[in-house]
């Protein structure tokens, strides 16, 4: 069997990169698929504790931060859409009648 | 077994009352064409019906559906709180949805589903229970950020709202999932048990601060602050005062169950980061918020400094401290409700006219909203005999009585600074002369019913504070 490290270690990796590239991309739909980046390695967490404790509330867990994303998606891509119609970019640094 | 789910439903039955009433409203919007008064009454009357609800259930102290969710005594006094926010928030914008053009039945059935999250957020002694609370709030609340769909300040504040907010649900849940590992169980009252031991774990640790980080994003706590002006300025007025109070309330409350009255964390050194991030809220949301011209965006940096006055309450920990952010959350809830109605009374129906420059000359057009306005930033300064002057008056004796007299000091201070900007609003009310385009107020009768209340409950907390302070005390 993987030892639990090797899953802990790829989740943060991937969790990370997710921040990082919310922090520094600034397409709203990339910076959205890194938020989603971030709940998927969250769910990797999840699922590797729920396995390496014998538990299954771990995994149960994860069926639900999948459903909230999709709800989030669901939303958020609205939004995107609602935004592009207005503004005809998606482009944050010209998202910018408020300061941002 | 039976037996057992139905008293559970029953002890949780402002929550359940709140997703049946969603639901039913949702069901009315989409059964018929003509907007807008079914909608509107059926969730008034069924607002209150849970806030009778909520009283009822008050002595069933104790934990449903296998100690995930608590219920009656904490549990019914944030749920009263939340209820109390969203009814006074559809009063308030009745009329102001028609002038913005917002007069879609979806307003009403996405303020009750906020509201039923908030209270499952701040009821949940499961971290699942939790998350999904938090998230039920926060997804609809995007989407009444952007309700007015072609205005641009709107969709682009609905835009920067889910961006961030959904960037700090990867961090809370993140700090779900470390707790999880490291103990097992995401059952609040479980982990509390074991707390001493598991403090000592990194990990643990870790996932704790992740969590806060997520709650100080909620909260709009300096450094994770940077939404909440542009939130608040660009969404629809009623809607930002929403998120100021109710989401504000919701936030803090799950936080003081959590890590305060639970976890107990307030004698290690997350005590410390929270007294950092209180000390940075006040200074940084009072100076600010000096130099603002908006109206709205100004008691958007007042209401992170007012989270920063909270933040001591959370750092002091224990039950008198419990009970003072509690009062401070009632008192800050109708104060800023208040505020944000009457700038949503004046505004244009392309939601300009915010600007504190808008306000002069109130006192000739209309003396009534004026004083009412005048005595909500007396409050908000925290003067008595307002219901402000108590929330911050309990907050500091908490901290004093628990050795944080320095939190207290920094408190005092920068309350002095926000007389500045809150005087200025009521001197240019009084003494300047009006501009030249002149706004009429516009709010109906149920608008103004719900400025007469909210005020009413600013006079009546700041004379006779007991009122509440008998109901947020010992509920621990």
């Amino acid at each position: 069997m993987v030892p639990i490290h090797y899953y802990l270690i790829l989740s943060a990796v991937m969790f990370i990169t997710g921040v990082v590239g919310v922090l520094t991309r600034r397409n709203a739909i990339i910076i959205f698929m890194c938020i989603e980046l971030m709940l998927n390695s969250v769910n990797l967490t999840f699922v590797a504790f729920s396995a390496y404790l014998g538990n299954e509330t771990g995994q149960m867990f994860v069926f639900f931060i999948m459903a909230v994303a999709a709800a989030e998606a669901a939303v958020g891509l609205a939004i995107v859409i609602a935004l592009f119609r207005n503004r005809q970019t998606v482009n944050i640094n010209d998202v910018n009648i408020l300061r941002w | 077994m039976m037996e057992q789910l139905l008293t559970d439903s029953l002890n949780t039955a402002p929550i359940t009352g709140m997703v049946i009433l969603s639901l039913i409203v949702v069901m009315i919007n989409a059964l018929k064409k003509e907007p807008l008064a079914t909608e509107y009454w059926v969730s008034l009357v069924g607002i209150v019906i849970n806030i009778g609800l909520a009283v009822w259930v008050f002595p069933e102290r104790g934990t449903a559906f296998s100690g995930s969710v608590m219920t009656g005594g904490y549990a019914s006094v944030t749920a009263i709180i939340f209820l109390t926010a969203a009814a006074l928030t559809i009063m308030l914008a009745r009329v102001y949805i028609d002038k913005i053009g917002a007069n879609f039945g979806e307003f009403f059935h996405l303020i009750l589903f906020v509201t039923t999250g908030m209270m499952s957020f701040a009821a949940g002694l499961d971290l699942l229970v939790t998350f999904v609370g938090l998230e039920l709030m926060s997804i609809p609340l995007y989407v009444l950020a952007g309700i007015t769909r072609r205005n641009l300040k709107a969709t682009e504040a609905a835009l920067k709202y889910f961006l961030l907010g959904a960037f700090s649900t990867g961090f809370f849940v993140y700090g779900i999932g470390l707790i999880y590992g490291m103990t097992g169980t995401t059952k609040i009252l479980d982990i509390a048990q074991n707390i001493n031991a598991y403090s000592s774990e990194p990990l643990f640790m870790v996932g704790a601060g992740l969590m806060l980080v997520g709650f100080a994003f909620k909260v709009g706590a300096v450094p994770f602050h940077m939404w909440v002006p542009d939130v608040y300025e660009g969404s629809p007025t009623m809607v930002s005062a929403f998120m100021s109070t109710g989401v504000k309330a919701a936030a803090f409350s799950a936080l003081l169950l959590v890590f305060t009255a639970t976890f107990d964390f307030m004698h290690s050194s997350i005590n410390t980061v929270v007294a950092v991030l209180s000390v940075a809220s006040m200074v940084i949301g009072n100076i600010v918020a000096l130099s603002q011209k908006n109206f709205k965006r100004m008691l958007a940096y007042s209401s992170i400094a007012h989270a920063g006055y909270m933040l001591i309450g959370i750092t002091a920990g224990g039950g008198v401290s419990i009970a003072g952010v509690l009062f401070y959350l009632v008192a800050y809830m109708l104060t800023n409700l208040g505020a944000f109605g009457i700038a949503s009374f004046i505004e244009n129906s392309d939601q300009t006219g915010t600007d504190i420059d808008d306000f002069r000359g109130l006192y000739q057009r209309h003396p009534a909203l004026a004083v009412i306005l005048g005595v909500f930033m007396f409050s908000l300064i925290g003067l008595p005999p307002f219901a402000g002057f108590f929330g911050k008056y309990y907050i500091f004796v908490a901290a004093i009585e628990n050795g944080y007299t320095w939190l207290t000091i920094v408190g005092v201070i920068t309350s002095m600074i926000s007389v500045y900007y809150y005087l200025r609003v009521v001197v240019v009310m009084f003494f300047q002369p009006e501009g030249e385009q002149v706004q009429t107020a516009r709010f109906g009768r149920e608008g103004a019913f719900a400025l007469a209340v909210a005020a009413a409950g600013v006079l009546l907390i700041g004379v006779f504070p007991s009122v509440v302070l008998d109901w947020v005390s010992a509920l621990f």
